[in-house]
């Protein structure tokens, strides 16, 4: 059977991987593709790569990276930030890419998502989405979590995967950064109403919290930043620890 | 040198990088005279079969390949390895290049309704046959899937399969024809090994 999979997340700005708490106060972490090279060699099931650079210099210099780290890393490759046309799909999958992730962009135009899914196939595009309580419900955030679109989250999983979203990234805004464990709670709320694959993001800060995430079986992979960045969790013992505790995951 | 066709389908960026850090020469070509000083040909895809046999068609490519095919070894690559194939179900009944008897199934329709198609993430594949493509991969080890259709009445040519409910063929076999249904270019260190396996043949 297929095994859960393990994704550290890079937020590549102006060529180095930053990581934030709760998407702010922004630090500079490592080379890229030196930490790229570093979770090939740990085991890592895939990587995501997000662009979150502004500028029009920054972005060629994203591309460039890319191509670098795709060069060297044979295990599948996600990325995603900035992307709004079927133009940015080209640029990066032309780059390496295997998967591309639509977040504000799909919020604009949602039929970028059934454009993409079309034209790639369903498995190249990825619907992430930035989700946060407002009130007493989960509400999708735009612009790096910045922007309240008033959109009820639970809703907009489910036209993602009507449009042909073959994935599905869920970031808890409420719980980035602060490593106080997955957020369970919005993790089943949308679980409930996709069937396609759920990649759980936000709040992990312990083995422990991977075990607990899995334990929820709609979820397939796990994405962590900061926690695998600063080595505080190695991705070969976090899964040894998995696979003794029942998960299926490839060592 | 190694030739991976292109016939516009696909992403042929990972394929080639794999072989160069393998130290592998390649080249990415459509050119029947390159195909035919070739050693190897790797022939990838990915989308819709119907599609990709079309756009093989229009690159003049079939007889090419076919006759090569008799040749050298060659290796398809996901819907690549499904094009060897008699024919697909994939949105209607599209002849393939008839280069491995069987064919492309829906996998969704052998499976439990439960299951996710596609297909898609690591999974173990299991040697039924010993090759010599896995003179470096042992039985077992991991490689990356993702298709929603499989190849099936093809025993004879099957030399792995992986578990999905259902036994997926993963890698078969028809004289020097190969094909990986899975995509070695991006199963890490596993799939690095049949590709050095398949260019050492």
């Amino acid at each position: 059977m297929v095994a859960k999979r393990i994704i550290p997340c890079l937020d590549v700005r102006n060529g180095r991987v930053v990581k934030g708490v709760k998407f702010e106060n922004i630090q500079d972490m490592a080379d890229p593709v030196v930490l790229a090279r570093y979770y090939n060699e740990s085991g890592a099931d895939e990587l995501v790569f997000y662009d979150i650079t502004a500028s029009v210099e920054g972005r060629a210099l994203f591309t460039d990276i890319l191509r670098a780290v795709a060069s060297e890393i044979f295990i599948p490759l996600t990325v995603g930030g900035g992307i709004s046309s079927l133009d940015d799909f080209d640029r990066v999958l032309k780059c390496g890419a295997d998967k591309v992730s639509v977040n504000s962009g799909a919020i604009k135009d949602p039929s970028l998502i059934s454009a993409a899914a079309k034209r790639y196939g369903d498995q190249c595009v990825v619907l992430s989405m930035d989700v946060k309580r407002v009130g007493g419900s989960f509400r999708v955030f735009a612009k790096g979590g910045r922007e309240d679109t008033g959109i009820d989250a639970i809703e907009w999983a489910r036209r993602g995967e009507e449009r042909g979203a073959g994935e599905i990234v869920l970031n808890s805004i409420d719980t980035d950064g602060v490593r106080g464990g997955f957020d369970m709670e919005m993790l089943r709320a949308i679980g409930e109403v996709v069937t396609i694959p759920i990649v759980a993001s936000g709040g992990a800060g312990k083995m422990e919290d991977f075990l607990e995430l899995f334990k929820y079986d709609r979820i397939d992979a796990g994405l962590a930043a900061g926690i695998f960045h600063t080595k505080q969790v190695n991705i070969r013992e976090l899964k040894e620890y998995l696979a003794v505790n029942g998960v299926n995951v490839r060592l | 040198m190694i030739a991976i066709i292109d016939y516009g389908v696909g992403n042929l960026f990972s394929l080639s990088s794999s072989l160069k850090f393998l130290g592998l020469d390649c080249l990415v070509t459509s050119k029947k005279e390159e195909i035919e000083a070739s050693e190897k040909i790797i022939l990838p895809g990915v989308g819709a079969f119907g599609d990709a046999m079309a756009k093989l068609k229009e690159t003049g490519l079939v007889e090419t390949i076919r006759e090569q095919a008799g040749l050298k070894p060659l290796l398809g690559i996901c819907l690549g390895m499904q094009l060897l194939f008699e024919k697909s179900y994939e949105y209607g009944e599209h002849e393939g290049l008839r280069l491995i008897e069987g064919v492309i199934a829906s996998l969704a329709a052998d499976i439990n309704p439960d299951l996710k198609v596609p297909h898609m993430g690591w999974n173990r594949l299991y040697v039924l046959r010993d090759d010599p493509i896995f003179r470096y991969f042992k039985s077992g080890e991991w490689v990356y899937y993702v298709h929603s259709y499989y190849a099936k009445n093809c025993e004879e040519s099957t030399l792995a399969l992986s578990e999905y409910d259902a036994p997926v063929t993963g890698l078969v076999r028809s004289g020097l024809t190969y094909g990986a249904q899975f995509h070695p270019e991006k199963s890490g260190e596993a799939g690095l090994k049949l590709l050095r396996g398949f260019a050492e043949l």
